[in-house]
């Protein structure tokens, strides 16, 4: 599947990956002076927030430069963490994009204004970016304790909550990650699915394939690369994602953006200063090599999309 | 669009509806049935305490979050239209080199994690907070940031369906200052897109939690959490009918999109 789609990227011929320079001009122009308010705002807002945040990690209290906090991110329990993380968002994102995936293909052929999609892309966009803090109440109502599903559940002689209080611990976190993965798999890989052309499905038949032949030769193939990108987004998002663990988990440290919580509170955790530098420094490490894995297979999966 | 062969067949299309469908309402339902309860039977009793006199100190913070929100939203889309909007425009009119690096860092947001962006906004809110006081509206710097990308989008979406270089120059030739290129010429033809970014800022500053409670500020959010601890009914009406209003928002983007993208067939 994924050779098919190498072989025919390939054909496909090299895309033009010259990116234009900004070339200094002699003298500044009036213009010019129109980009500084926003270059100022982002300097101030986002780069120099993440430099600060990566930086403060190669600092200790009295200002001088160290490595010692780099070294956290070797400490057991700070593994233990990114472990937690990284496991937790294969597998969210995996059930997530499956799951997501089957919603794209049943939407197949509905056309963009139907009310059908309109009513999907907009709850998707709500329960996929904007739930945070609301998602951890609703699964709290919906499963936990006083829930109807408890109440049934114990009725009918099975006790959700044998083996403790789970929802509020690691475990607890994969139902409501699943919840607002499913969406975002139907935000980001949509408009891939809806790029498959009747063309090629008449090309197909004409060759004697049948529906079989026309996924397993041509659907798979070109929608590979945009499902193996999504996937790599769905990752990111979990792997970023703070507001409802927060929530949930109100104690513990279960997950890095929790460790970085318990860093930024209290004064030491590990008996070491400025970890949350260096645990925002492991963070942003994953995330660039998720991202631009992210960027490259999305700019395969384009190629179909002209 | 005809049918093609590749599409689901209706009861396929039927039973992931349902599965997946169910696994989505579900919850919620189970939610809302949660904020009905009155002892062993169901009432809006909870529902109408939001407004009980012998209540309000209970619920006092959330009225003040949501103050805030609604403060941060104004500020935040200010930041959208006022700062990104035209930056983007100017590029797109006259730098047309810089839209890769404009895109690029529009988007950088995606890649950076909030909690990060928490990490390194706190020495600068300290500063701020020295300058321009500890008040909720400043938060709206931050939230400038995480709204770039879904803002970027829009706005791009809706450059890119007109020809801006052409109506400038015609607007220019015909005597138009610059401001009046784009206040009266520019603007207008770009409103679906503005629309829409101000809406997605509403909804982002609307659940946002990570920054706020992290710099220790109030919005919403914060205050859901910090209610729902005395009491869990009310938070959860609050968070159930932000989430509707969210929902309605990009419901209106959505629609209006399409309307937009209907027109444009039409000419």
């Amino acid at each position: 599947m994924t050779a098919a789609g190498t072989e025919a990227a390939v054909i496909a011929g090299p895309v033009d990956g010259a990116t234009p320079r900004p070339r200094a001009r002699r003298l500044p122009r009036p213009a010019q002076l129109g980009l500084v308010p926003f270059g100022a705002y982002v300097v101030l807002f986002l780069v120099v927030p993440t430099v600060l945040a990566v930086a403060t990690g190669f600092f200790d209290k009295a200002g001088r430069f160290t490595l010692d906090n780099l070294s956290a991110l070797a400490d057991p329990v700070v593994l233990d963490t990114f472990w937690n993380s990284t496991w937790l968002s294969l597998m969210t994102a995996a059930v997530g994009a499956l799951a997501g995936a089957l919603v794209c293909y049943a939407l197949l052929g509905v056309p963009a204004h139907h009310p059908t999609r309109s009513v999907i892309d907009a709850l998707a966009g709500v329960l996929a970016q904007f739930g945070g803090v609301m998602l951890a109440f609703v699964f709290i109502a919906a499963m936990g304790r006083s829930s109807l599903l408890n109440v049934w559940l114990s009725g009918m002689g099975i006790n959700l909550y044998a083996g403790g209080n789970w929802l509020y611990e690691l475990p607890g976190l994969i139902p409501p990650y699943i919840y607002f993965q499913i969406p975002l798999m139907v935000i980001t890989f949509g408009p891939a699915l809806d790029s498959l052309k009747p063309q090629w499905a008449e090309a197909n038949l004409t060759l004697g394939g049948n529906r079989w032949t026309f996924w397993t030769r041509i659907g798979l193939p070109v929608l590979a690369p945009s499902f193996a990108a999504s996937y790599l987004l769905l990752f990111a998002n979990s792997f970023s994602a703070y507001a409802t663990a927060a929530v949930l988990a109100s104690q513990g440290s279960q997950i890095v953006p929790l460790q970085i919580r318990a860093a930024l509170t209290s004064e030491t955790v590990l008996g070491r200063e400025n970890l949350a530098g260096a645990l925002a420094l492991g963070m942003i490490a994953v995330m660039a090599v998720v991202m631009t894995g992210y960027a490259l297979i999305q700019r395969r999966a384009e190629r179909w999309r002209r | 669009m005809r049918r093609a062969s590749f599409h689901p067949h209706p009861a396929t299309r039927v039973v992931i509806g349902i599965l997946v469908g169910s696994f989505v309402l579900l919850p919620l339902l189970a939610t809302l049935e949660f904020t009905l309860r009155d002892g062993d039977a169901h009432s809006f009793v909870h529902w109408a305490a939001i407004f009980d006199p012998a209540k309000a100190a209970t619920y006092k913070p959330i009225w003040v979050g949501l103050t805030n929100s609604v403060m941060l939203m104004l500020v935040t889309v200010a930041v959208v239209l006022l700062l990104l909007a035209p930056t983007m425009i100017l590029v797109n009119l006259r730098f047309p080199r810089l839209r890769r690096s404009m895109e690029f860092v529009a988007l950088l947001p995606i890649s950076i994690p909030a909690i990060v962006l928490v990490v390194g906004l706190t020495p600068i809110y300290l500063v701020i907070g020295h300058t321009l006081g500890t008040g909720a509206w400043t938060l709206a710097f931050a939230y400038g940031i995480t709204v770039l990308p879904f803002a970027y989008r829009s706005i791009q979406a809706a450059i890119d369906a007109v020809n801006l270089a052409t109506l400038a120059e015609a607007a220019r030739s015909l005597g138009a200052s610059w401001p009046t290129v784009v206040w009266r010429v520019l603007a207008p033809n770009l409103r679906g897109g503005l629309l829409a970014a101000s809406l997605i800022a509403v909804a982002v500053v609307l659940g946002e939690y990570t920054i706020a409670s992290l710099l220790n500020r109030q919005n919403l959010q914060t205050a859901l959490v910090l209610v729902n601890r005395q009491d869990a009914y009310v938070s959860v009406i609050f968070s159930l009918l932000a989430l509707l209003l969210c929902f309605l928002l990009l419901l209106i983007i959505g629609r209006t999109g399409n309307l937009g993208a209907a027109r444009g067939k039409e000419r």
